[in-house]
């Protein structure tokens, strides 16, 4: 077992080593490839061994969210804004996440085929990933795999979603920029953005504008944001409070993911949205809020398993198992926990 | 936990019989797989860039044109080229038994004809798996 | 005309009704209980619930003159022509090609010399996506699933010492189908056939290529437009051409069941005469070219049902809805090939029975000409041998068993009338979703259901259905899923190999024809199919001049390509 994880650690510091070389080419890719490999199936224990090497080289790219529902065009419109990049000669990535079935584990990840036109391009990446369901840490991993592209010199990168439920939705707290694709038609839509989607929307995109009643959803976004314009957001510790920042009231721009009409439009809007974030401060706050969460899950995960691990096997605990043996007051679960927690803590913070 | 295996499937060439690689990756889904499949028309080139960035377990070809001779050899010659050893290959679709010694030959672990069952398919990646 | 709505109004005999529950009760019932049903569900391939016995309650109201009527007459149930195979047999025409034009000429030749009556032209992949054989996206696909054509020099090759003047044929070719009819004619006016004599068909039918096939090339708009030139030019020039052979094979093959199979064919009929009309053409002028192109499936009954209902499914709608006056553009005429996802490797040569069953069941059908596969086509390209016994197996049908000798046999049969009447309902039902898609049109229609996905998905849910069936022995395939044995004693057929060498050869005598051909005419021809592409005038003319100046079809396409762009599949599961 030691000698499957020392040689699985050669192998990393192996591709580890080939993402810092400068020189960009197809054993660079491979090598970004191979490591979201190891995240996808080691998570944190692997991110542990990975991350901490290339973070150095972080902090550059320019992070889009993309979500909208199946039949939206995400990937198409994902497609048209990813040429776009690419004629400007930027590095473009691009990570494709679908829902992994529910009932057998299995997904089919499709959106490749609507990137044909570009992923032989040597400026471009595209990995597909399953959400693994909502229980698979998709948004940490998501972050860490992020992270990755971003140390492997992407000037873009683009996180594609269908944003159902709140671990696909929390994927966007990564980004600088998210997208919401809503087509015009699909009725119940909107009642979707109103519970989830619209305190962490930036741009309101409309696609499919050739199509019936896409003016008309352009109102009733517009309408939606004069109400929610009004709303005070009281809780401090909330995503709406630092996304919805004061100053910038989401754009809503019509689409044709297929034809790349508007398609420039949408562009000059993610830049201008981009600008807005450097100059009010605004980016800084969220990286900030970005990195709290981030920590937040890696200390969840590796507090989970060191509580575990101290529990099950220091004999110190057993002091304070005995006391809850004893039924009396002050040796309840609670207090005894609150105990353990004390010392924790002490331990790593004072 | 098994951890999770990533399989591509691919169409090379031209021809549009895409019925058995679609049966295939809803079947292959179903089994539990996570299945990325590229569309029709793929050149060796076009799969060899999706096995680079999406890095599968597994390379699941489908040809029923016959171009199975010149396709497939192309697109190990180019995974060779960029040092990738360590992922299955299977072919399917029709495929003469005459034509299997050949491919083996250049890496093409086993071919699938018309037929086969899904579950045959799943039990053979699973156990033939080289990583 | 069947009016689906009577059955509100059913008329059923009740001495009948009587007499039937009294049999189940006091007879089958007690016979059950000795010996049940072997199957839980008996059905076809179309999941229609099939019961243990018909009789006339199944087809209350039938009105024989009304429903039925006579061959050759409205509604064509019975047939397409007033003597069905009494007069003239069905065309038997055998799908060939591979290899260079040449070889496949010798093909051709051999299955005249054994009785063949029909020519029909398989083209390899390159030809059907438009592309040159030196490119690059044709590496490894030269001759190899039909013949090599590149330019009219390679047509005349194909058809050396054939008399297009006294033989039909058929091409199966979509996207570039308006080229390879001008490279046909061309062919002709140098063998001194004028292209009024002309006979023969292009499958011409993008419409299934989207929802089925595949080889695609422009979006669906332009595609129609350059199909409405081809119609609207023999229209006026070929009158003898069958312009569009709409096709429900390769529906059916990509998976779909019978009835989707009938449905959406005739649908994609329907929109290509809704788009003639558009044009500005009188739908008498060109509905009697349209034919059609079925496939020949396993569950006998059902297959028989669908040639009927089609018939009359056709007429009806060509006569009420479009208001054709010509009874020829009621009158609907189809070719029938057996089924090739029905053959299996295992075993091969149980293929030759599956092939004779469903011939039979064409033939019981009413088809106007028949394609029979040869028993290895699960392993390879056919043989010469294979294909004979193929032939051999239509003359057999044809001279020996006398299912030829009175039309429709089946006609009446209440199991058959029903199972016709249920297929057309179904089809019905289709329809009325396509025409909601496209808001009353089915052109419209056709074009969102393809964006949509929605051909593509109830043909990839139904081919995933039956490989389910298939792995549960819900449906048997005998030696694949039953009576399996380890026998290598079985002898292995000997197979047709297609050699890389012929690529080789065919991009050698392409770059000789460019080398030897006028090039600045080649390329003023070129230049100015780009300029009447951005028009809206018709392009055959065009096409015939680049093709007679040797214009490869790869030329052809690549300009089309600029100009119109290219169609990309969104994928669907």
């Amino acid at each position: 077992m030691t000698t499957e994880i020392q040689s699985k650690n050669t192998q990393i510091q192996k591709y580890v080593d080939l993402l810092k070389n400068p020189e960009k080419g197809p054993k660079k890719k491979r090598a970004l490839a191979r490591l979201i490999t190891f995240i996808e199936n080691g998570g944190p224990e692997a991110a542990k061994e990975i991350i901490p090497q290339l973070y150095p080289l972080t902090g550059k790219a320019h992070i889009i969210g993309i979500t909208g529902a199946p039949g939206s065009g995400k990937s198409t419109l994902t497609s048209e804004i990813s040429n776009h990049y690419l004629e400007q000669g930027l590095t473009v990535s691009v990570i494709a996440v679908d829902p992994t079935s529910p009932f057998t584990g299995g997904a089919i990840l499709g959106d490749r085929i609507r990137m044909k036109k570009n992923f032989t391009n040597p400026n471009f990446f595209i990995r597909s990933m399953a959400n693994r369901g909502q229980l698979g840490g998709l948004a940490m991993a998501t972050k860490d795999v992020i992270h990755i592209i971003d140390a492997y010199g992407s000037d873009i990168i683009i996180v594609e979603t269908v944003g159902v439920g709140q671990s696909e939705i929390d994927i966007f707290k990564s980004a600088h920029t998210t997208l919401v694709i809503t087509p015009p038609g699909l009725g119940d839509e909107i009642q979707a953005i109103k519970a989830g989607l619209m305190e962490i929307t930036d741009i309101f995109v409309v696609n499919k504008m050739d199509r019936d009643g896409a003016d008309k959803r352009v109102a009733e976004l517009e309408t939606m944001l004069d109400f929610g314009e009004n709303i005070q957001i009281e809780n401090d510790y909330s995503q709406a409070k630092v996304v919805r920042c004061d100053g910038w009231r989401p754009p809503v721009i019509k689409t044709n993911g297929l034809t790349g009409e508007n398609v420039p439009i949408l562009l000059e809007n993610i830049h201008r949205h981009f600008i807005f974030l450097e100059e009010t401060g605004f980016k800084k706050k969220r990286l900030q809020f970005r990195y709290k969460h981030y920590i937040i899950e890696i200390l969840k995960y590796f507090l989970v398993k060191n509580v575990e691990e101290i529990v099950f096997s220091n004999e110190k605990i057993n002091e304070f198992i005995e006391k809850l043996l004893a039924y009396e007051q002050g040796s309840d679960p609670y207090t005894i926990s609150e105990a353990i927690l004390e010392v924790f803590l002490n331990r790593y913070f004072s | 936990m098994d951890r999770k295996i990533r399989l591509i499937v691919a169409k090379p060439g031209l021809d549009g019989h895409d019925r058995g690689a679609k049966v295939i990756s809803r079947g292959l889904r179903d089994a539990g797989f996570e299945v990325i499949y590229t569309g029709l028309h793929q050149t060796p080139e076009d799969i060899v860039q999706s096995v680079i960035q999406e890095d599968p377990d597994a390379l699941l070809l489908s040809i029923l044109s016959g171009a199975h001779p010149v396709l497939l050899p192309e697109i190990m010659k180019q995974l060779k080229a960029n040092e990738i050893d360590d992922i299955l290959v299977l072919g399917g679709g029709i495929i003469p038994e005459e034509d299997f010694p050949a491919l083996k030959e250049v890496g093409v672990e086993a071919v699938f004809g018309p037929g086969t069952k899904i579950q045959e398919i799943a039990d053979f990646i699973r156990a033939n798996l080289k990583r | 005309m069947k009016i689906l709505t009577e059955t509100n109004t059913k008329k059923l005999d009740h001495t009948i009704l009587a007499e039937t529950e009294r049999w189940i009760e006091s007879v089958v019932k007690k016979s059950l209980q000795r010996v049940p049903e072997r199957k839980k569900r008996f059905k076809t391939l179309s999941d229609i619930p099939i019961k243990a016995l018909y009789n006339p309650n199944d087809i209350p109201n039938w009105d024989y003159l009304k429903d039925m009527g006579f061959p050759g007459e409205y509604p064509f149930l019975r047939g397409a022509q007033p003597t069905s195979y009494r007069a003239r047999l069905w065309t038997m025409r055998m799908f060939a090609g591979m290899g260079t034009a040449k070889e496949t000429n010798e093909r051709f030749k051999y299955l005249i010399k054994n009785g063949q009556t029909g020519l029909s032209t398989a083209f390899h992949l390159p030809t059907l996506y438009g592309y040159e054989s030196g490119s690059p996206m044709s590496a490894g696909e030269i001759g190899k699933e039909g013949v090599a054509i590149d330019t009219l020099a390679d047509m005349e090759a194909l058809y050396d010492g054939i008399d297009l003047g006294k033989i039909s044929t058929s091409m199966t070719i979509n996207a570039p189908a308006s080229i390879l009819l001008a490279m046909y004619i061309a062919v002709g006016e140098k063998q001194g056939v004028p292209m009024d004599k002309l006979t023969g068909t292009t499958q011409n039918d993008i419409l299934k290529e989207y929802q089925a096939q595949k080889s695609y090339i422009y979006p669906p708009e332009p595609s129609m437009r350059l199909i409405v030139d081809t119609i609207e030019f023999c229209t006026k020039h070929v009158p003898k051409w069958n312009t569009i052979s709409i096709s429900g094979y390769h529906i059916r093959e990509a998976g779909s069941t019978a009835v989707q199979e009938l449905a959406f064919t005739l649908g994609n009929g329907l929109a290509y005469v809704e788009a003639g009309i558009a044009r500005g053409l009188d739908v008498d002028d060109f509905a009697p070219r349209l034919s059609f192109f079925f496939n020949a499936h396993n569950n006998f009954f059902e297959e028989i049902a669908k040639y009927r209902a089609a018939r009359r499914i056709w007429a009806r709608h060509m006569k009420e809805v479009y208001h054709a006056k010509d009874p020829r553009s009621w009158r609907l005429r189809f070719h029938t090939q057996t089924a090739g996802v029905a053959l299996t490797a295992q075993e091969p040569y149980n293929n030759i029975i599956r092939v004779t069953m469903q011939a039979l069941a064409a033939v019981l059908g009413g088809t106007q000409s028949l394609h029979t596969n040869s028993f290895d086509e699960a392993l390879a390209l056919p043989s010469e041998e294979a294909v004979k016994i193929a032939l051999r197996t239509q003359q057999v049908i044809a001279h020996e068993t006398g299912v030829a000798d009175t039309i429709d046999p089946l006609g009446g049969s209440y199991f058959v009338e029903w199972l016709t009447d249920k297929m057309e309902e179904e089809t019905e039902a289709y329809f009325a979703k396509i025409k909601e898609f496209g808001k009353g049109s089915m052109l419209e229609g056709a074009y969102v259901g393809i964006r949509n996905n929605f051909y593509q998905r109830e043909i990839a849910n139904a081919s995933y259905q039956y490989q389910k069936e298939i792995e549960s022995k819900e449906q048997i395939q005998v030696c694949v899923n039953a009576f399996k044995v380890e026998d290598v004693s079985n002898k292995k057929p000997d197979l047709l190999k297609i050699t890389e060498e012929v690529g080789v050869q065919q991009v050698e005598s392409l770059a000789e024809v460019k080398r030897t051909r006028d090039a600045t005419k080649a390329q003023a021809c070129l230049d100015m199919i780009r300029e009447k592409a951005q028009t809206k005038e018709n392009l055959m003319p065009y096409i015939l001049d680049a093709v007679k100046a040797y214009c490869s079809i790869g030329e052809i396409v690549d300009v089309f390509r600029d100009v119109f762009g290219v169609y990309r599949e969104e994928s669907i599961f």
